[in-house]
């Protein structure tokens, strides 16, 4: 998804590095075999990303400056639509099982800035710390997640949870997801994947009690990615 | 971090959490928080006395005989704006360091299979 914008920004100085938050690296191998992409493209499979950058919804983009200093912390990120997506998106949910027709007609209603967060990105590119987009190290931090208590422990819930499926003990595994749930209810990222675990399309379960489109309507749709903040930050 | 013993080599520590021990503590970019005279010793870290001051959650399956150590609580995700020296996997499984994209402009995507 990614490819075109890297062609046009690398000669200019940008590089993108893609990252799969994918416990099972299979599963992010054909999306990567099949996109074919010319920017490193990595595997996160102990979820270390989402601790150390503060990621909780996927797709999240940071940008890190010359000098290794991030000067946008995680954030949604999308170059433009994606047309395999929007192709899922139209399928008539008539013909489909009930749990399947919400979670597309659910799906139908998220939001993402794609258009503003590239023109962003073209300015920070092409001004680097005179974009207004490139935040202060002072701004970053305070942009960052909070990290209660409660969420750091979910962190570690959540690292249980897959070093126990990792090692053949997937039962025992769903104690400290589900531990990791309760702890951090706005973590899509630990949500979506341990219930993926079970069920590929994320529906209805006896591990969880929730499941995609069950929660995302809790929250309503437009709430799944916060707006994307382009605001200049604070002076450091 | 997964760990099976409740002190942890020096070296781990830094290359799961960023957080290095120096003399004047576990300092993670210019942020350094004071570890008491006894956290640390030939090299290894007792993860009691860092999780305390660090108000680091320690979590324990007693069934598995694993502890977990989650991040630093209180404030915010990222503790400093220095980019965390990550060094991941690619699709043929060899490493990658961050680091080796100094001198130019990241931008650092998560997605995911699911």
């Amino acid at each position: 998804m990614w490819q075109a914008l890297s062609t046009e920004l690398r000669p200019r100085g940008l590089e993108i590095v893609t990252v799969a938050l994918d416990l099972d690296p299979e599963a992010a191998y054909r999306y990567i075999d099949k996109a074919a992409p010319d920017h490193p493209s990595l595997i996160d499979s102990a979820h270390v990303v989402d601790e150390l950058l503060g990621v909780v919804n996927v797709p999240n983009g940071v940008w890190i400056d010359e000098d290794g200093v991030l000067v946008r912390p995680a954030e949604p990120a999308s170059p433009g639509r994606n047309p395999a997506l929007d192709s899922l998106l139209s399928i008539d949910t008539s013909t489909l099982p009930p749990h399947l027709a919400d979670t597309l007609l659910e799906a139908r209603k998220i939001k993402l800035d794609h258009k503003s967060y590239v023109v962003a990105l073209r300015d920070w590119v092409a001004n680097g710390a005179e974009s207004p987009y490139a935040l202060g190290p002072d701004e970053v931090v305070r942009r960052s997640q909070p990290r209660s208590l409660d969420v750091a422990t979910a962190a570690a819930a959540f690292e249980l949870g897959q070093e126990l499926h990792r090692r053949g003990h997937p039962s025992d595994a769903v104690a400290w997801f589900r531990e990791a749930h309760r702890l951090q209810p706005d973590n899509w990222t630990y949500k979506r994947q341990a219930w993926s675990l079970v069920d590929p399309l994320q529906g209805p379960t006896d591990e969880y009690k929730g499941h995609w489109a069950k929660d995302i309507k809790e929250i309503g749709a437009e709430n799944y990615y916060p707006p994307l903040d382009l605001s200049p930050g604070l002076p450091d | 971090m997964i760990l099976t013993s409740l002190d942890i080599d020096v070296e781990a520590l830094e290359a799961r959490t960023g957080w290095s021990i120096r003399p004047e503590g576990a300092c993670k970019g210019d942020v350094c928080v004071p570890l008491s005279a006894d956290a640390v010793a030939d090299g290894r870290v007792s993860v009691p006395r860092l999780a305390e001051r660090m108000r680091m959650p320690l979590l324990r399956d007693e069934a598995h005989g694993l502890w977990a150590l989650g991040p630093e609580s209180g404030g915010r995700a990222l503790t400093t704006a220095e980019a965390p020296d990550l060094v991941l996997p690619d699709r043929h499984g060899r490493p990658f360091a961050l680091s080796s994209l100094r001198g130019r402009k990241v931008l650092l995507v998560a997605w995911a299979s699911w």
